[in-house]
């Protein structure tokens, strides 16, 4: 189940920054932020585990408890031809990173994918803003190109960055791509890194470890070899430093340390 | 240029001049006395490296358990400007884990390794210890002073001599040549007792102390308890007075013979040589991390390499005990003139 709640109030995030969210007597886990436009702040989760299946059962006026914002968030320049990778929930912090862009005068070609229409989120947000390219991409075919949506974003790179020039699908021509930032499972994000590697587009990824305190003591969410902890030099890192990060894509690890492979 | 120019040439001094901050304590250089506390960024070899490039003078690993140990729930953390609570409840892989990571580290040592061992019984810290020992750790840290696993392992160690010492002599007894710190709890009547009990157990050194508490945070409008385990160990800036005191104490009653690391709310390099004045020769840094980055080991040093070179001290371990010794000077009977030239009248 999919749940968005909308919380009164500003944290002051920026997108790709997290928020500790606590339900008193059940746990406290780390959220991307969904949107804050400085009036109100949204998260968008899957339940999928215990606390979010706890959380999912909320109804308005039910307390819960926020920490935050921490970590790191996606950096751009104004005007910037920019494109988004979401996969499954990581189209909500995709939405808050194209909803600010737009307001700097950035184009965006923004590639949803899930495993089928129904997984599908933000498309009518996204669809709502302007300067928005939107294109699909599910699993089965249900919705758009059949495939993963990195398979779609390397399609159009091959032509953009060969061509520098090709026909945009709300017609006109496309700019080469200046950046791609990318939010969803981790082997997406580790295709994404490749593939941004191959044609030399800077890309920004958001990685996801086991995290506790969220503000650099604990230690959970260090990565192997860089030692960076992911709630203060990420969630989001700069594929320079993505690259050298041996686990990603490999293994991650649990509360108590233990590596795991994906 | 004016004003500036005096603040610039004492800038440039210092750089060309820097003091040797390094001692030898039982018989392991330390490049500087700044030493990740244990259970902070303690997991995995990278995270100590980290740290090691961020300039601190030794890592202490987060506790290491005999058998896989699970954790608390979060939240486990805690803070505010003051003080942080925390009650992570020392989650560990075991000893496989250990093997891999401190073994890596080791490859290519850059700083010395303490391995902090903890255990539910005195049979198991023994067993922990000899689990560790051929990983070659420099130093021990016994943890027999945690506050955050007392329902499930009742009281700590540390809050009674007889049991302080047994653990001490156990680990002691399979310790071979690494020398055995036992980290105290300040959370007790006399910390000085408990350390004479250890120190007379063949204890090596102390490191004083373990968080304060517990304590309990409450959520006004949920009115539950913010940490899963409801108490948790209190630590942070707060706490460096009763850090102070409590190193005064085992410095005291060991008579200087001991080495101590000093730790508890250390965030400056003026904290850091205060706790030194006390008796520390190293010195704990590990809340201090949340609240100035990764890199508060360089900046500790460098703030006590300028108050050393301001105050003409050229030898770090000149320090240690300081106040001990001016305590002494200003109450002999020849009432020698003090350090700082003043006499009693």
């Amino acid at each position: 189940m999919v749940r968005t709640y909308t919380f009164d109030g500003s944290l002051g995030a920026r997108p790709g920054q997290f928020v500790m969210l606590w339900l008193p007597g059940i746990d406290e886990k780390p959220f991307s932020v969904a949107f804050d436009n400085g009036a109100e702040t949204k998260i968008t989760f899957f339940a999928v585990g215990p606390m979010s299946e706890e959380l999912s059962q909320c109804c308005v006026g039910d307390l819960v408890g926020l920490r935050g914002p921490f970590g790191t968030c996606y950096e751009w320049k104004h005007g910037q031809h920019i494109a988004l990778v979401a996969g499954g929930y990581g189209a909500a912090p995709m939405y808050f990173v194209a909803a600010e862009t737009v307001h700097h005068g950035c184009t965006l070609e923004v590639f949803v994918g899930a495993r089928s229409k129904e997984h599908l989120l933000y498309l009518e947000e996204l669809e709502s803003l302007p300067h928005v390219s939107l294109h699909v991409a599910t699993n089965d075919g249900s919705m758009g190109f059949k495939g993963f949506n990195v398979q779609h974003l390397g399609k159009m790179l091959e032509a953009v960055q060969g061509k520098k020039r090709l026909k945009g699908n709300k017609g006109g021509d496309l700019d080469p791509i200046d950046q791609v930032f990318a939010c969803g499972p981790e082997m997406m994000l580790k295709a994404v890194s490749e593939l941004t590697a191959k044609y030399k587009i800077p890309s920004q990824l958001s990685l996801e470890r086991y995290m506790k305190c969220g503000y650099g003591l604990c230690g959970n969410c260090v990565v192997d070899p860089l030692g960076i902890r992911l709630c203060c030099e990420g969630p989001v890192v700069k594929n320079d430093a993505c690259m050298k990060i041996e686990e990603f894509g490999k293994y991650h690890r649990d509360a108590l340390g233990k590596k795991h492979a994906f | 240029m004016g004003e500036f120019a005096g603040l610039e040439e004492e800038a440039f001094s210092c750089m060309i001049l820097p003091m040797n901050l390094s001692q030898t304590l039982l018989g392991v250089t330390f490049a500087n006395p700044t030493i990740l506390a244990s259970g902070i960024m303690g997991i995995t070899a990278s995270s100590w490296r980290l740290v090691a490039e961020n300039g601190a003078g030794g890592i202490t690993t987060k506790s290491l358990w005999l058998k896989e140990h699970k954790g608390h729930n979060n939240p486990t953390i805690i803070s505010t400007e003051h003080w942080t609570l925390n009650a992570v409840g020392v989650p560990d892989a075991g000893p496989e884990k250990a093997r891999e990571e401190i073994g890596d580290f080791m490859k290519k040592k850059p700083v010395p390794l303490i391995a902090n061992i903890i255990a539910e019984s005195v049979e198991n810290f023994a067993a922990t210890a000899e689990a560790i020992l051929p990983l070659k750790p420099d130093f021990f840290e016994v943890n027999i002073s945690c506050p955050n696993v007392e329902d499930e392992f009742g009281k700590p160690f540390a809050c009674s001599a007889p049991a302080a010492a047994a653990v001490t002599k156990a680990v002691k007894k399979v310790s071979g040549k690494t020398p055995v710190l036992i980290k105290l709890s300040p959370n007790v009547d006399s910390i000085a007792a408990i350390a004479d009990a250890c120190a007379s157990a063949g204890a090596d050194g102390f490191t004083v102390i373990n968080t304060v508490g517990p304590g309990m945070a409450i959520d006004l409008r949920s009115r539950m308890p913010i940490l899963a385990n409801k108490v948790g160990g209190l630590s942070g800036p707060g706490i460096k007075p009763i850090a102070v005191k409590c190193v005064a104490d085992v410095f005291g009653v060991t008579k200087g013979a001991l080495p101590i690391i000093g730790t508890g709310g250390i965030y400056t390099g003026e904290d850091a040589i205060e706790i030194m004045l006390a008796g520390a020769s190293l010195v704990g840094i590990g809340t201090a991390v949340g609240d100035r980055g990764v890199d508060v080991f360089a900046k500790i040093c460098d703030e006590m390499q300028l108050w050393c070179t301001n105050e003409g001290v050229d030898e770090i371990s000149s320090l240690v005990g300081g106040m001990h010794r001016e305590l002494s000077q200003r109450n002999a009977p020849t009432r020698k003139p003090s350090r700082s030239g003043r006499t009693r009248s």
